[in-house]
């Protein structure tokens, strides 16, 4: 390999990378606020992008039914507990269709990449909150291997519905407009600027969120101690909903920014997901910046295997989780006690 | 079932295919119903029983399958010779990846698994060595003499034979030595681990017996299916299993057999129906499989099983003439002056906190000695760090002359310190005597084969006998088949002591057993600790009902803040004006 290839394939790494680091850190925040490994993390990514993609060419995507009935089957689910509330309404029901309605009438008029963008983003997002009121509201008190299993069971269906509103082609989309640079010899397409620029400004955003603002403290809050956060006043529910809708719309962003890169299928999210999952594990489950480190790192490792053994890209990407697992399993000692 | 109940099962698998009006076609279901069956009794064990999980199964089952592929295709072995090998790839590459993850806390294994199976999927699918995306095909088929298992009804009594060998094999090995540590995981490990659990092995024998079992169903699969590919090894298929266990109920054997039967049955369904209706092909089923498995753990968490029925409490019986198990020679107070823990220094920071800062004291055999002090005195500290429960920061504790520096909670149980805990920590789902039983765990020594083919009983009829000797001594004979959540708190603590004593204790550590008890039981729980003393046990008690503790102790440790404020004989203790200060907050 020479140098230039050496450095494509840095590139390539250091895109994917920052991708796979947005994913870990949505991954680190809900797993932290709610106890929930968030599998299903690259189904938001593969709605994103294939939403976005059918944006672009001027088409409804199917995903605005599906957010639809999501919203309505949240609504019924708070109709069940008893948790009605105007707001709960407005945004189960009455968001939801004003979003139908925007999309209906913007598809075919392809009103521009930033638009496109911001629709995904409504579209695509707010199913994450809906999820968290369906599937995992009710469970907030059970183990961590519940709320795994049960997250394993919304991948498993979102899945499925994927397929059912997207269909089984694989969609692309034209890259954002941006101008391409050089960096001495090496080409630097205007996509990746968007990629790296994006996931290194979202940072920040998050960084500024959790510092600053009273949400981000709460959720914070809710992390370090559940009950404790409760008992001052700031609900698991409320942050649980908070940290799922960030979740969500880090995931379809992420699906906006490679969908230009790659064709994207119903099913392409897992794998993507599951690399940012080894990121996240790798980093610990529990803080930010090895997250992100261990998401390049995995990044890198993905360009460069897939340089030297394609076909077996996958299998190192994730046996390389097997010796930091046991690197921290001899580092802590014997198992901890379970929650 | 009795012996004759499973020779009768196995004759009804041999002949129930062939009954005239069954169509083949369901036959065909029912030997993919008890290949799934193996798989998710494997779950039993490790998900309901063990509390740990795996979406690595049906990998598992890919070891099994492709071990039996290759062997008996390139080198022609007979399929009855490649069992053992297909079952002993399966459970070496569990015992492998469970060296590296059960160390951590439970999700690890669970994503862990996650990980493995991906990279697995695709190791099958790319290398030559495994027919890549084709798979292998060719795979003789199994065979006795000259009959070859081709037919559907012909393999129906192979696969039903082998579900019927799991069932046994899993049943044996949880009602066992072995099974009871698994058992007591969730009762949490830091009280398995005090009464000599390695815990750590408990976890690693569920998932090599659940991958074993996985690995047996990837055999069937391969000679009944004649070929193996990577797909029925994937991540889906993995959770495919678990939603099984999760629908059926984990925790019980039956349970698994019905998830593995609702799951195909329905799958194979939905697999026609879906598509019909949503006019195009694709694995829809996957959209009713996920929202049954939130559902289910939503609405019934502990599956169906438990629905359908009602839990018996199985009356287990004690043969109470066996052999009694070896008794340990307590030091005799007047040879040694009787000192059988002395502790020296001893403190405990958390952070900046200091829980226990340069306490001493000595315990003899023969003698209860109180431990006394205000909420947050540090008592319950001191308890696990007496029983390496927790790590001293400084200080030193000798028991029986040597030091326990640096033992874990297993080795200090072997040397005969026995604990109750403040906070109770019971299997709830456990009969009380068997709850008991594994305060005896460590003068039983059969593992995990001898269980399997019951070479076990005579050694666990010895057990049993002690236990129930135990609970007869603490008073609670009557209740030894109940599910110990059934009995009150109090109780609950009793059946605490009635385990720490199964231990054959030396010294014994009670952390606030007459909490909870009514008058006449606190009697009965004070005769109790005398006849130990009188015994020669060395008695540490932490107690908050002040009566109960100045009658019985011989000597009173008064602790405050971490430290001991004072020491001496019950009357002189009660006189001191530090304690009273300390201890009632005012004089008088």
């Amino acid at each position: 390999m020479d140098s230039t290839i050496g450095l494509i394939l840095v590139q390539d790494g250091v895109i994917n990378g920052a991708i796979y680091a947005l994913l870990a850190l949505s991954l680190v925040l809900v797993f932290t606020v709610t106890r929930v490994i968030f599998i299903p993390q690259g189904e938001f990514v593969a709605y994103g992008a294939l939403t976005y993609a059918a944006l672009d060419n001027g088409q409804l995507p199917g995903s605005v039914w599906l957010l639809c009935g999501l919203g309505v089957a949240a609504a019924l689910a708070g109709l069940w507990r008893r948790q009605v509330s105007a707001r709960l309404l407005a945004l189960t029901l009455a968001l939801p269709a004003l979003v139908l309605a925007v999309a209906i009438w913007a598809a075919p008029r392809r009103l521009g990449v930033a638009f496109d963008a911001a629709l995904t983003l409504a579209i695509v997002a707010p199913m994450a909150p809906y999820l968290y009121r369906i599937g995992f509201q009710p469970l907030a008190e059970a183990s961590v291997l519940v709320l795994l299993i049960a997250a394993v069971g919304v991948h498993l269906a979102m899945v499925g519905l994927g397929l059912v509103f997207f269909g089984p082609e694989g969609w692309r989309a034209t890259a954002l407009p941006a101008p391409s640079l050089a960096l001495g010899d090496l080409p630097v397409p205007g996509q990746a600027l968007w990629i790296v620029g994006l996931a290194i400004a979202l940072m920040l955003a998050l960084f500024a969120f959790f510092e600053l603002t009273l949400f981000g403290r709460a959720l914070r809050a809710t992390a370090v101690n559940r009950l404790g956060a409760r008992l001052v006043g700031i609900g698991t529910a409320q942050s649980g909903l908070i940290a799922f809708a960030i979740a969500g719309a880090i995931g379809a962003l992420s699906g906006i920014l490679i969908a230009p890169l790659t064709t994207v299928y119903y099913d392409s999210g897992f794998l993507v997901g599951l690399k940012g999952f080894t990121a996240a594990i790798i980093g610990g489950m529990a803080a930010y910046p090895p997250a992100v480190l261990a998401a390049l790192a995995v990044g890198l490792l993905e360009s460069f295997a897939s340089f030297w053994a394609s076909a077996f890209k996958e299998v190192i990407v994730f046996t390389a989780i097997i010796p930091v697992l046991l690197w921290r399993s001899l580092r802590h000692g014997p198992a901890e006690e379970e929650e | 079932m009795r012996r004759f109940g499973w020779v009768g099962a196995a004759a009804l698998a041999v002949a129930l295919p062939w009954l005239p009006f069954l169509p083949p076609f369901w036959i065909t279901l029912a030997n993919y119903i008890g290949i799934a069956s193996v798989v998710a009794i494997g779950l039993v064990v490790l998900t309901g029983v063990g509390g740990m999980t795996s979406f690595g199964q049906a990998s598992f089952m890919g070891f099994g399958a492709y071990t039996t592929a290759i062997l008996s295709t390139q080198w022609g072995i007979s399929p009855w010779l490649t069992l053992p090998a297909s079952l002993a790839v399966a459970g070496i590459a569990a015992w492998l990846i469970g060296q590296v993850t059960l160390r951590l806390s439970g999700h690890y294994l669970a994503v862990g698994t996650i990980a493995w199976s991906v990279a697995l999927y695709y190791t099958f699918a790319n290398l030559d060595f495994f027919g890549r995306n084709d798979g292998i095909s060719g795979i003789p088929p199994l065979a006795i003499g000259g009959f070859r298992f081709i037919d559907p009804r012909a393999t129906f009594a192979v696969v039903w034979i082998g579900v019927l060998a799991s069932v046994l094999a899993t049943r044996n090995l949880l009602d066992s030595r072995a099974g009871r540590a698994i058992r007591a995981l969730s009762g949490g490990s830091v009280a398995a681990a005090s009464f000599g659990v390695n815990t750590a092995r408990a976890r690693s024998l569920a998932f090599v017996h659940a991958a074993v079992l996985a690995g047996f169903a990837g055999w069937l699969y391969a000679h009944m299916q004649r070929s193996v590919n990577p797909t029925p090894f994937g991540l889906n298929a993995s959770i495919e299993y678990l939603l099984m266990a999760v629908v059926g109920g984990a925790a019980h054997i039956p349970g698994a057999i019905i998830g593995a039967a609702l799951v195909t049955v329905v799958n194979d369904q939905l697999q026609d129906l879906l598509p019909r209706l949503l006019g195009q092909s694709g694995n829809f089923e996957t959209i009713v499989f996920g929202i049954v498995l939130v559902a289910t753990l939503q609405a019934a968490p502990r599956g169906i099983w438990p629905l359908l029925a009602r839990a018996r409490p199985r009356h287990r019986d004690i043969q109470p003439d066996a052999p009694p198990l070896p008794h340990r020679a307590l030091p005799t107070p007047n040879l040694t002056g009787g000192e059988v823990l002395d502790v020296r220094g001893l403190s405990k920071n958390f952070g900046g906190l200091a829980a226990v800062s340069d306490l001493g004291f000595t315990l003899a055999s023969g003698e209860i000695v109180g431990l006394i002090g205000p909420n947050g005195a540090g008592k319950s500290t001191t308890f696990n760090l007496l029983t390496g429960v927790a790590e001293p920061s400084g200080g030193e504790i000798r028991f029986l002359g040597r030091s326990l520096a640096g033992l874990p909670a297993r080795a200090i149980a072997r040397l005969g310190i026995a604990r109750s805990f403040q906070h109770v920590k019971l299997v709830p789902a456990m009969p009380v005597i068997e709850n008991v039983a594994i305060g005896a765990h460590l003068r039983g020594h059969a593992g995990a084969i001898a269980a399997l083919l019951r070479l076990d009983r005579a050694e666990e009829a010895r057990l049993f006998a002690e236990s129930a000797r135990q609970l007869a001594r603490v008073g609670l004979a009557e209740h030894a088949d109940r599910p110990a959540t059934e009995l009150a708190l109090g109780q609950q603590r009793i059946v605490e002591i009635a385990r720490a004593l199964a231990l054959d204790p030396v010294a014994l550590l009670l952390d606030e057993p007459a909490a909870g008890l009514r008058h006449a039981e606190k009697q009965a729980l004070a005769t109790l600790l005398r006849q130990l003393r009188a015994d020669g046990v060395a008695v540490l008690l932490v107690e908050h009902d002040m009566d109960f503790v100045m009658t019985l102790a011989d000597r009173l440790v008064v602790m405050d803040f971490g430290t001991r404020l004072a020491e001496g004989r019950p009357h002189d203790v009660r006189e001191n004006p530090a304690v009273i200060e300390a201890y009632l907050g005012a004089p008088g």
